[in-house]
């Protein structure tokens, strides 16, 4: 079997006869391409050609394609092409080819002209202004879904509540443990490293309990919290948006924020608050551990110092952040999981912006919490 | 070449397919002949999607025989689909499109990883594959997302046949399509096995389909091939599954043309 193709062309006068021959298929792809592009310089010198198909052996859409452009190229100019000897088999799938690629469609390639830049820049400083739309909109609707809630108690979704809480709180616990414990060490041993230079080993203690306390617990805590759960709201959300869930709940007659964001919400806002508590104590607890074997300090003198250093004032502040932030990873991850359009592209770029955007807005929170509790003095 | 002298395409014997305790698939045996278009009826749940996937080695089977052009599948997992992929195109029900890339890129996909060739000469292709399938040029820069159902499915079938490959699967392909469109595509496929010599299995539910352009047509119940042969012998039938599917309210609209 010779299935290897080939293009004979033998020319009388200024007729040119064609005569492919072997496999035109999709498997000889390479070589069939650069055999009809060969024959070019003899085309163009051509009047007349006919295309002798009676040596084919198979032929495939791409086979029947090349043909047709061939002679598509030539009838371009005004010539004519004729196609003799085709079994029967194959002409329907050549008339079927000839139908087609018709419209040349001019979406080729369009050079970026300076409006172009300029309509990018424009329509980039506007997708700023709809982002922060997007999360006033969002925060509207959760307050006004908290104001339903509050008249008619009874349409709160309790169970997916719960549910809800088990997953961001309880189930985030063990990492949430283990990395403030790690901090809280790693704090407590630069701080021996260091301050030892200078004999101040029984501030370590200060540094820690007042940072962990006030700032980097609630910190870690809210930035791990929107890198696991935001990001699953995202994605849930926004994979529910892409197979039409939410829209399915609209016509129900359902407010897609009563039942699916405001618990979720709500669950960051309860959850939030317990795991930086918790993990502020696994912090310190991180620093007296180190304190003890590293820096030599037992740890009844280690809770002593703590007892003069820290104060609840420092407590509170770490604790009135962590609703806020919460709220703000919930109000990002609902509303960024709501975009969502159709495709899984849009579902990955849509959660990564949920979690960039929700860690940016954390830590501007609470640098705007530290000037605000400075100017109150607490 | 001997494979290419087989008289049968796909040959499934005493086949058992089941997910946890309950069997959809019972010992299931079938021929498809070389060339034939076979289309597959039966019961909405019945398993003919899980019949399908099986043959193509994305279901496990429990029991059986799978042979598809002289390479059993699923014998040997991870090699089982590579060398069988270029024999085959298979349309999915929901059309899995690639929802990532425009309706021309996702049918360009196929001719991209499988075969060499220029980008221009790609795009020629896979246009005219979307032509043949009855869309424009517009509908290839379109994604997924916006397109509609009955679209959806041409250029899922676009996809299938992007590769001119020996099989077709084709799932429910114009279920969501317009008479006039279910039309056009039968009579697409037909051309299509005239001149490629494609082997056609296709489930469907299209009486019309079934009646004009499917060689034969099996039926399945109970997890097997209750009857199997030319639409005429279907009719004939007797057994009681088979009687209600053709014989039914909907399906009376459509006999007087045939019989
Ligand atoms: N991945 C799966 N896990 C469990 N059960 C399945 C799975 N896929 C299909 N089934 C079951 O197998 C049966 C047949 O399904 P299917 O083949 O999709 O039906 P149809 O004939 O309508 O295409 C159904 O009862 C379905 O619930
Ligand atoms: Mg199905």
């Amino acid at each position: 079997m010779t299935n290897e193709p080939l293009l004979l062309t033998s020319a009388n006068g200024s007729a040119l006869e064609l005569r492919p021959t072997g496999s035109w298929t999709v498997g000889n792809a390479a070589v069939l391409e650069q055999l009809s592009a060969s024959i070019a310089p003899q085309l163009a010198r051509a009047q007349s050609i006919t295309v002798n198909m009676s040596g084919v052996r198979e032929l495939d859409t791409l086979g029947a394609w090349l043909i047709e452009r061939i002679s598509r190229h030539f009838a371009d100019g005004g010539q004519h092409a004729r196609l003799v000897g085709a079994a029967d088999d194959y002409i329907d799938l050549i008339e079927e080819l000839r139908q087609v690629n018709r419209r040349h469609d001019p979406a080729a390639t369009k050079r970026m002209s300076i409006a172009d830049r300029l309509e990018r820049l424009g329509r980039a400083a506007l997708a700023a202004v709809l982002d922060l739309s997007a999360f006033l909109q969002m925060l509207g609707a959760v307050c006004l879904a908290t104001f339903g809630v509050l008249r008619h108690p009874r349409s709160f979704r309790l169970t997916s509540l719960v549910y809800q809480i088990y997953r961001v709180g309880w189930q985030a616990l063990p990492i949430v443990i283990l990395i403030t414990f790690l901090i809280g060490a790693i704090i407590a041993q630069q701080g021996f490293f260091h301050f030892r230079k200078f004999g101040a080993e029984a501030y370590v203690v200060d540094m820690v309990g007042i940072l962990v306390l006030r700032e980097l617990g609630v910190l870690i805590v809210a930035i791990m919290v929107a890198g696991r759960s935001g990001s699953a709201y995202t994605a849930e959300l926004g994979s529910m948006k892409m197979r039409e869930e939410i829209d399915a709940l609209s016509t129900m007659g359902l407010d897609p924020v009563d039942i699916l964001i405001l618990p979720r919400v709500v669950a960051l806002i309860v959850a939030l608050p317990i795991l930086a508590f918790i993990g502020a104590v696994a912090a310190l607890y991180g620093g007296g551990f180190v304190a003890w074997f590293y820096g030599g300090m037992s740890p009844v003198t280690f809770i002593a110092r703590l007892h003069e250093a820290i104060s609840v004032t420092h407590f509170e502040v770490g604790m009135i952040k962590a609703p806020f932030m919460a709220l703000v990873i919930g109000i990002v991850a609902c509303s960024e999981g709501l975009r969502v359009k159709g495709s899984a592209e849009s579902l990955g770029k849509q959660t990564t912006t949920s979690v960039v955007k929700s860690i940016f807005l954390v830590i501007v929170l609470d640098g705007l919490f530290a000037v605000f509790f400075a100017s109150i003095g607490m | 070449m001997q494979e290419q002298e087989l008289p049968v395409a796909i040959h499934v014997e005493d086949l058992v397919v089941g997910f946890g305790r309950r069997i959809v698939i019972d010992h299931l045996s079938l021929d498809v002949r070389r060339g034939e278009i076979l289309g597959l009826v039966g019961a909405s749940g019945g398993g003919k999607s899980v019949l399908m996937r099986t043959v193509i080695g994305l279901i496990a089977r429990r029991s059986g025989k799978i042979d598809v052009m002289g390479s059993d599948i699923g014998a040997t997992p991870g090699c089982r689909t590579n060398q069988a992929a270029q024999k085959w195109g298979v349309l999915f029900q929901q059309g899995a499109l690639f929802s990532s890339l425009t309706a021309l890129q996702n049918v360009a996909f196929p001719l991209r990883e499988n075969a060499t060739m220029s980008d221009e000469l790609m795009t020629e292709i896979a246009n005219a594959k979307l032509e043949m399938v009855g869309l424009t040029s517009e509908d290839g820069a379109k994604f997924p997302s916006e397109l509609s159902g009955g679209m959806t499915k041409r250029v899922a079938l676009a996809r299938a046949l992007a590769l001119d490959p020996a099989i077709v699967f084709l799932d429910e392909p114009t279920s969501g399509l317009d008479p006039i469109a279910a039309g056009d595509f039968d009579t697409l496929i037909k051309t299509l096995q005239k001149t490629l010599g494609l082997t056609v299995f296709m489930v469907t539910h299209d009486l019309a389909s079934l009646n004009t352009v499917c060689d034969r047509v099996a039926a399945l119940a109970d997890g097997k091939i209750v009857a199997i042969g030319p639409m005429s012998e279907l009719l004939r039938s007797e057994h009681p599954w088979v009687k209600a599917y053709f014989h039914g309210k909907r399906s009376m609209m459509l006999q007087p043309k045939v019989m």
